[in-house]
C-alpha cells in the first residue's frame, strides 16, 4: 500500500459526475466548418503551411510550430481552407485571434499514414519525443503545454514520472470516461512517456470517486504486467492540480516559482498519455479529444469532440437549448471561465463545456452580485492548499498595491477557487487575485517599454551632441585651413585655383565634343557650322570671353 | 591635561581624514531622487509637462520648480507613484499640459508621405525610419505616442491611432464594486460576472 500524505486546505464539493459518465463516450457530429486557433497552447502561435482554398485532409499539417516553445496544428477532418483570419476563441477576454477555418466535406480522408511502430523501445528518446512534437500533443489537463518538452528531462534525473488522472473539478467526466474506455492505451502511452524521460518510477493516480476507471487500470495493469503503481487518492480538491497531487503521493512540495522536475518528477494527464500512443503507435496527430458536457443540458455526457467545433454545437447535440443560455464555462465550476459566445471552438486544452441556463437550474454559485464585506473570519487561509493569506491578498488587490501583494506570494496562488468557495460573505476572491496578477504583468511590460524609450531617447540625445560637435570641428578646420594661408599667400590660392578652373574648363571647350565615327556628310557639316562661328565672332572665342570676365569680378 | 588636548585632537584629525576618505570614496553621483522620480515617468519624451523630455521634468520636480500632476502620458498611476514617493498629496492632473488618453501610436499614411526628414527630426525615440525623398514609416514597437511628429509634417500624413487590444495585453477587469458600497438605487446595472466564480 502506497503512503499517502495530505496538503493543508482543500474543500470536499460535490461531485456532480454521475450524469455525465451514465452514457458511453460517442463521436460529436462533425460540424460544417472547423475553426481552428494557431495558439491553443503555452507559447508562441503556430505558423500556417496551407493558403485558403486549400484541400486538407484529416490529420494534415496546416500549421507548423513557432520557432520557441510552439506546438503544430492539424487539420481535424478532411476538407477545404476557408479562411486564415481573426476569429472569436475561447479566452475570457471574449477577443478574437487568428485561426485557420475549414469547411469539412464530410468524408473524413486521411491522410497517408506511414509510420508503424512495431516496438517504441526500438526508439531513442529523442525520436520519440519528436513524434509526439510532430503529434501536435500539448498537455490535455488544461493549461496546454507542449508534452514534448515537458517529456524532455535536460539534464534532470527523473525519480518519479506521475500520471494525474484525479480530475478532483465537479462535473469534470472526460479522463474518467477515457480510463474506464481506453485503459490500456493510456497505459501504453504512459510506458511512452517513460521511456522518453528515463523515469525510475511510474504513478498512476485516480482519486477514489471513479472505482470503475480505478478497476480497468488495475486489470490492465495486472494483465500485462507493467512495472506502474495505482494508487487511489482521497477525493479532496484541488487534489489534481500538479503540485497538489505531488503533495499528496510524495509529501514533496515544489518550491516557489519552481517545476516539479526541480525536485525530480514529471506529472502528465492521462488524455496526454493517451494521445502519446495514439501518435506513436497509428501516427495519428492531436486532432479530437474527450470533453464533457454538462449542466443544463438534457443529455449530460461526454464526447469525442474534433478540435474547430463550436460549443454550440455540442450543447444541441446533449439537448441543450441555445437560447436559453445563461452562461457557458469552459472549464469547471471552480477554475473554469465563462464565455462571451457559444460560437466559440472547442481546443486542446478544453476539458468541459458547463452549461447554465437562464432557469437556474444548475447549482452553480454566481457571488458577484451576493458580496458582503469581508467579516475576518479566516475560512479563506484555513482552505487555501498552497498557505497563502487570501484575505491579506484580497486588501491589497482592492488597494491596488501591487508591491505588497507580490510580497504576499500571490503568484503562488493556483486559482483553485477554494477561498472563494468557503468564504461566507462570497467575496469573488479569484476574481481579484486575477485582476491583479494581469495588472503587475501589465505593468511590468510598460515598464519594460518606458526602459526601452529612455534608452532610445538617451542614445539620440547622445548622438545629436556628436553630430554637433562632429559638425563645429568641421567647421573649424575649414576656417582655420583659410587663415592659416591668410594675406598675399590668400591671393595667391585663390588664383592658383581660378587658374585651375580656368584650365580645366579650356580643356573641356577646346574639345569639340561627339566627334567621333562621324560620316563624311556631318563632319562637312560641322566644319561648315566652325567656320561660321569665327567669321562672325572672331574676337572672342568663348574661353577667351570667360578669362576676362573673372578678371572683372571684384575681389 | 595636555595629554588629553592632544588625543582629542588626534581623534579629531583622525575622524577628520576618515570622513574626508569617505566623501571621495563614497561619492554620489548624480541626484539619487531624480533617478528615482525619473524611473516612475513613462518615458513618452513628449513634453507636454513643458520640459523638454522626461528627465528634465524630472530634474525640475527634485528641485521642487514643477509640480507632480504635469504628465498626461502617466496619469492617475504616475501622480499617485510621484506623491508616494516625495511623501506629498496627490492632486488632479494639470488641465493647461493635456488629458489622460488611451495608449496611442502614430501611423505614417505612406502614400502621402513626401520623405521631407521633419518627422525623424522630431522624434524623441529615433522610431521613425526613413530618408530624404524616401517614404517615412514609424517603428511601431519603439514608437511611445508622444505626438511630436503630429505638428512637423507638411502634409500631415501622420495619425495617431489608439493601439489595439491584443491577448498579450488584455487584463483581467477588477471585480465590480460590492452591493454595499454601490448607491442604493442601480440594481438593474448589475454587472456581468466575467469568470464561473
Amino acid at each position: 500500500m502506497h503512503r499517502l500524505f495530505q496538503f493543508k486546505g482543500g474543500v470536499v464539493l460535490k461531485e456532480h459526475k454521475k450524469d455525465s459518465t451514465a452514457l458511453p463516450v460517442q463521436p460529436a457530429k462533425l460540424p460544417p466548418t472547423l475553426t481552428l486557433p494557431l495558439k491553443q497552447h503555452i507559447g508562441v502561435a503556430a505558423e500556417p503551411v496551407v493558403a485558403v482554398g486549400d484541400e486538407v485532409l484529416k490529420g494534415q499539417l496546416i500549421a507548423r510550430a513557432g520557432d520557441t516553445l510552439s506546438a503544430p496544428l492539424h487539420a481535424p477532418s478532411s476538407g477545404a481552407v476557408i479562411a486564415i483570419a481573426d476569429q472569436p476563441i475561447p479566452h475570457p477576454s471574449g477577443l478574437s485571434a487568428p485561426c485557420i477555418v475549414i469547411e469539412t466535406d464530410g468524408e473524413e480522408r486521411w491522410r497517408p499514414r506511414q509510420r508503424s511502430v512495431f516496438n517504441f523501445a526500438e526508439l531513442s528518446a529523442q525520436e520519440l519525443r519528436e513524434i509526439i512534437r510532430d503529434a501536435g500533443i500539448v498537455g490535455l489537463g488544461g493549461a496546454g503545454f507542449p508534452a514534448a518538452v515537458k517529456l524532455d528531462p535536460r539534464g534532470h534525473e527523473v525519480e518519479l514520472l506521475i500520471l494525474n488522472g484525479a480530475e478532483c473539478e465537479p462535473y469534470i467526466t472526460c479522463d474518467e470516461m477515457l480510463l474506464r474506455e481506453h485503459a490500456l492505451e493510456v497505459l501504453a502511452g504512459l510506458l511512452m512517456m517513460r521511456h522518453a524521460l528515463n523515469a525510475q518510477r511510474c504513478i498512476i493516480a485516480v482519486e477514489n470517486n471513479k472505482p470503475k476507471a480505478f478497476r480497468a487500470l488495475h486489470e490492465e495493469i495486472q494483465n500485462t504486467g507493467a512495472n506502474v503503481e495505482l494508487v487511489e487518492v482521497p477525493t479532496i480538491y484541488p487534489t489534481g492540480s500538479e503540485k497538489q497531487l505531488i503533495q499528496v503521493l510524495t509529501g514533496k512540495e515544489v518550491p516557489t516559482g519552481g517545476l516539479p522536475i526541480d525536485i525530480g518528477m514529471v506529472c502528465h494527464n492521462v488524455g496526454t498519455a493517451y494521445a502519446v500512443y495514439r501518435a506513436v503507435e497509428f501516427d495519428e496527430p492531436l486532432i479530437s479529444r474527450y470533453v464533457t458536457v454538462a449542466g443544463s443540458v438534457a443529455h449530460a455526457r461526454n464526447l469525442k469532440v474534433l478540435f474547430g467545433t463550436p460549443l454550440g454545437n455540442l450543447i444541441e447535440e446533449c439537448g441543450g437549448n441555445r437560447r436559453t443560455l445563461r452562461r457557458v464555462i469552459v472549464g469547471g465550476p471552480m477554475m473554469g471561465t465563462a464565455m462571451h459566445s457559444d460560437t466559440v471552438p472547442v481546443v486542446k486544452t478544453t476539458n468541459c463545456v458547463l452549461v447554465e441556463s437562464v432557469m437556474h437550474d444548475v447549482p452553480l454559485p454566481s457571488r458577484d452580485e451576493y458580496a458582503m464585506p469581508c467579516i475576518r473570519c479566516g475560512n479563506c487561509a484555513h482552505a487555501c492548499p498552497v498557505n497563502l493569506l487570501p484575505q491579506q491578498l484580497y486588501w491589497y488587490a482592492r488597494a491596488r498595491d501591487f508591491d505588497k501583494i507580490q510580497d504576499y506570494n500571490l503568484f503562488d496562488c493556483i486559482e483553485c477557487g477554494c477561498c472563494d468557495y468557503v468564504c461566507p460573505s462570497q467575496i469573488p476572491l479569484v476574481g481579484y487575485y486575477r485582476y491583479a496578477k494581469s495588472e503587475i504583468w501589465n505593468q511590468d511590460a510598460e515598464k519594460r517599454q518606458a526602459d526601452l524609450a529612455r534608452e532610445r531617447h538617451q542614445f539620440r540625445e547622445f548622438r545629436l551632441e556628436r553630430e554637433k560637435k562632429e559638425r563645429a570641428e568641421r567647421h573649424k578646420k575649414k576656417r582655420s585651413a583659410v587663415s592659416k594661408a591668410g594675406g598675399d599667400d590668400k591671393k595667391a590660392a585663390i588664383e592658383a585655383a581660378m587658374a585651375r578652373v580656368r584650365a580645366k574648363k579650356a580643356e573641356q571647350d577646346s574639345a569639340p565634343k561627339n566627334t567621333d565615327n562621324l560620316t563624311p556628310a556631318q563632319q562637312r557639316q560641322v566644319d561648315e557650322a566652325d567656320r561660321r562661328r569665327r567669321e562672325e565672332n572672331p574676337a572672342t572665342s568663348p574661353r577667351d570671353n570667360k578669362a576676362e570676365n573673372t578678371q572683372d569680378r571684384p575681389q | 591635561m595636555l595629554s588629553a588636548l592632544l588625543a582629542l585632537g588626534a581623534l579629531g584629525i583622525l575622524f577628520g581624514l576618515l570622513l574626508g576618505y569617505a566623501a571621495i570614496r563614497y561619492k554620489v553621483e548624480g541626484d539619487p531622487l531624480v533617478e528615482e522620480i525619473d524611473a516612475v515617468l513613462p518615458q513618452t519624451q513628449c513634453g507636454q509637462c513643458g520640459y523638454p523630455g522626461c528627465r528634465p521634468y524630472a530634474e525640475a520636480i527634485a528641485r521642487g520648480e514643477a509640480d507632480i500632476n504635469r504628465c498626461p502620458p502617466g496619469g492617475e498611476t504616475v501622480i499617485i507613484a510621484l506623491a508616494d514617493l516625495l511623501g506629498r498629496d496627490p492632486k488632479p492632473l494639470d488641465e493647461e499640459c493635456g488629458e489622460e488618453k488611451p495608449k496611442m501610436v502614430a501611423y505614417i499614411h505612406e502614400e502621402q508621405c513626401i520623405g521631407c526628414t521633419l518627422c525623424i527630426q522630431a522624434c524623441p525615440v529615433d522610431a521613425i525610419l526613413g530618408a530624404p525623398k524616401q517614404m517615412h514609416t514609424i517603428i511601431e514597437s519603439e514608437c511611445t505616442g508622444c505626438e511630436l511628429c503630429v505638428e512637423p509634417c507638411p502634409v500631415d500624413c501622420i495619425e495617431m491611432i489608439p493601439v489595439k487590444q491584443g491577448l498579450d495585453t488584455w487584463k483581467w477587469p477588477a471585480p465590480p464594486p460590492p452591493p454595499y458600497e454601490r448607491p442604493a438605487d442601480d440594481d438593474d446595472t448589475a454587472p456581468q460576472p466575467a469568470g464561473a466564480h
